[in-house]
């Protein structure tokens, strides 16, 4: 069993039972740190596929963006700051635990790669072609129609989200900067010449 | 390296695309009473759309893309079919979609995205295509769902129908990735020549079971039917006669391409496994539509009911079987569309006409619409000489034929508990007396009234004239 297919393993079956973990922790917060877990684990087989590009990619927005929902779920559950506080104590040591494996992951990485000695599998690759030209050649190429599709898919998400969540509330004041440089004073006031009246009523 | 001649090939689709970025800025643009020219519009895009699909047909068959993408006459057939009843859809939800403030310009927007999917799926010549093809038409069919903000019913349906849809594309991509692990390609073509060779035969079928899973799950095949009925009944009915009609056509394309053209040589895995599906669709559809109150949730049932059916022309695995699909496939978009169009001309603002009891007496308020919804009801039962008599007589006959006789008996056997639930609705229509609360109204629109006619009359006259549609689809899978 070569050294690589070991490292396989143990990304593979970290990023198993921290996919486990996602559906079976009972606190979301510890699902969602076992999820930046399982997408940290699945960027490191990747690396070990020679896809620095999308690896990378999967660490910044995938893991970036699921430490924002993260920041959402401390937020919905803890609004008052000492509790928030509190919560980070507490969390922590599942915190250190999640660090602490990506450590283990980033350094076994480390020794696999260097100690490797069979060239990439891709041709263009081994002849110094950079990961992320390889892929944009093939995303405008090969690939030219899934990518488009894929835009599209985009564009709908776009589309839903607004026609969704878009609504026009009426009675709401708006302001309207070129109706108010229009506004002339005989639009707002007006004089109205009244003929004096005297008070008939008799006082008690 | 893409050039000109791919871009020509995929022309419907590059067009309707230019079409759609069109009128969503129109859309926006466009001020509230001029909303009409969106709808029109957009009627006019799908009838160039249409021309562009079979212009494009005439100059035979070819494949773009490096295979990504085919254009053969069975794309050609369920294009056609998919814009016809998308067609449909527009003028018969247009009054509904009025009367219900539901926002105008994005209902027409995303159908025709849903449209867009249902094209490039049935035009797929690999697993990728096939895959993004169904997201573009289940992501925009998810936000049509959820279209009546006001509705809790609908959010609750786009919910269950995202979470649901959500897992099925999983379970898809999973038995995906397992093909491509058997055969280290995506293009269909290519994985029908590499399985005989592959060594991983039993990877290959671990793939397909997920594979049929997550068709199963598009048709709403039992036992994966669980959202079908939520749905229907929650979204708003404009939707849902989309949502019922149109998918189906996708589906069963998705279903022949996965099967028929990537991995015909192991029928005598998938057979079973359809075979399955088809009866357990058929007895948990037809059963439950029978305790149904609600008309649109009847309906939903008596979908998965047909989807078994459907499934006994796909299990066949024969040419002829597969024509049968794809016709039994044309005729339950018909149908649907029709028995979806009563509840949409009968509803109106504020009220839907959406339960069984709503029907109580159709015949002395509007004995037009009540014959329509009789011959619509009578053409799902099948019941001769109406369309979905002879889509049933076909699926039969192609079960026979391909050696499967006990499941064609279940089929008829079926059939006959179908009619029940069906008369059901005729007999509420003619021989209950209306509520006395009761203030149902056929709607005064003229297009609806007119397309609905027409859709129902269909049924009557392709009961007789089914003929050459049959043999259009014969000839999609027999040319070649």
């Amino acid at each position: 069993m070569s050294i690589e297919l070991l490292a396989f393993y143990l990304f593979a079956s970290v990023a198993v039972v921290a996919a486990l973990g996602v559906i079976s922790l009972r606190n979301p917060v510890h699902a969602v740190l076992s999820l930046v877990l399982t997408f940290f684990s699945i960027a490191c087989v990747w690396l070990l596929l020679d896809a620095e590009f999308l690896a990378l990619a999967l660490v910044v927005v995938y893991v970036g963006a699921v430490m924002v929902l993260f920041l959402f779920v401390v937020m919905m559950l803890d609004i008052k700051v000492a509790a928030t506080r509190e919560g980070f104590i507490r969390f922590l040591p599942v915190g250190i635990a999640v660090a602490l494996v990506m450590l283990l992951e980033m350094l076994a990485l480390i020794g696999v790669r260097a100690m490797r000695v069979a060239p990439p599998a891709d041709p263009a690759i081994a002849n110094g072609m950079a990961n992320i030209q390889w892929l944009g050649q093939a995303l405008y190429t090969r690939f030219l129609l899934p990518f488009e599709v894929a835009a599209l898919i985009l564009t709908v998400g776009l589309v839903a989200a607004v026609a969704l969540t878009l609504r026009r509330r009426e009675g709401v004041r708006h302001q309207d900067a070129a109706r108010q440089s229009q506004a002339r004073a005989r639009d707002r006031v007006r004089l109205v010449s009244m003929p004096a009246e005297r008070n008939e009523e008799p006082r008690s | 390296m893409p050039n000109l001649n791919d871009i020509l090939t995929l022309l419907p689709e590059a067009y309707l695309t230019g079409a759609i970025c069109v009128l969503l800025l129109l859309d926006a643009f466009i001020s509230e009473r001029q909303r009409a020219a969106v709808h029109w519009l957009t009627l006019l895009v799908l009838g160039i759309t249409a021309l562009l699909v079979i212009s494009g047909q005439m100059q035979g068959t070819a494949s773009a893309f490096g295979g990504m993408y085919l254009r053969d006459p069975l794309a050609e057939i369920l294009k056609l079919a998919a814009i016809a009843v998308t067609a449909i859809v527009f003028l018969l939800a247009r009054p509904y979609i009025e009367d219900r403030r539901i926002a105008f310009g994005e209902f027409h927007t995303l159908t025709l995205f849903a449209l867009l999917g249902v094209m490039l799926l049935v035009s797929a010549g690999s697993l990728i295509m096939i895959y993004l093809g169904l997201e573009l038409l289940t992501l925009s069919s998810y936000a049509l769902v959820a279209l009546n903000r006001d509705s809790p019913l609908s959010s609750e349906a786009a919910i269950k129908y995202f979470v649901l849809g959500a897992l099925s594309s999983g379970l898809l991509l999973y038995g995906m990735s397992m093909i491509y692990g058997a055969t280290g390609t995506l293009d269909l073509n290519v994985i029908r020549m590499m399985v005989p060779m592959t060594p991983h035969h039993g990877l290959l079928v671990f793939g397909l079971v997920f594979l049929i899973v997550g068709i199963a799950f598009k048709f709403g095949a039992a036992p994966f039917h669980m959202w079908l009925p939520d749905v229907y009944e929650g979204s708003p009915t404009a939707v849902t006669v989309f949502i019922g009609s149109a998918p189906k056509l996708a589906a069963v394309g998705m279903a022949l391409r996965l099967l028929d053209m990537g991995l015909p040589e192991l029928l005598r895995d998938w057979q079973p496994m359809l075979a399955v599906l088809a009866v357990l669709s058929l007895a948990i559809g037809s059963l439950l539509a029978i305790v149904q109150t609600s008309l649109k949730r009847m309906l939903a049932y008596s979908t998965i009911a047909h989807m078994g059916y459907l499934f006994l022309g796909l299990a066949a695995g024969t040419a002829f079987g597969n024509a049968v699909a794809v016709f039994y496939a044309i005729a339950y978009a018909l149908m649907a569309t029709a028995a979806f169009g009563i509840i949409l001309a009968l509803s109106r603002a504020g009220f839907e006409a959406d339960q069984i009891d709503d029907l109580k007496g159709l015949n002395q308020r509007s004995p037009w619409f009540a014959g329509l919804m009789a011959i619509t009801m009578f053409s799902l039962a099948g019941v001769p000489p109406l369309f979905g008599f002879f889509a049933k007589l076909l699926v039969l006959q192609a079960a026979i034929s391909a050696g499967m006789l006990w499941l064609a008996l279940v089929g008829a056997v079926f059939a006959i508990i179908g009619l029940y639930y069906y008369l059901r609705v005729v007999k509420v229509m003619y021989f209950d007396k209306p509520a006395a609360d009761s203030v149902l109204a056929a709607s005064r629109n003229l297009p609806l009234r007119w397309v609905l006619s027409l859709n129902a009359l269909a049924l009557l006259v392709l009961g007789v004239l089914w003929g050459p549609l049959f043999d259009w689809c014969l000839r999609a899978f027999t040319a070649a």
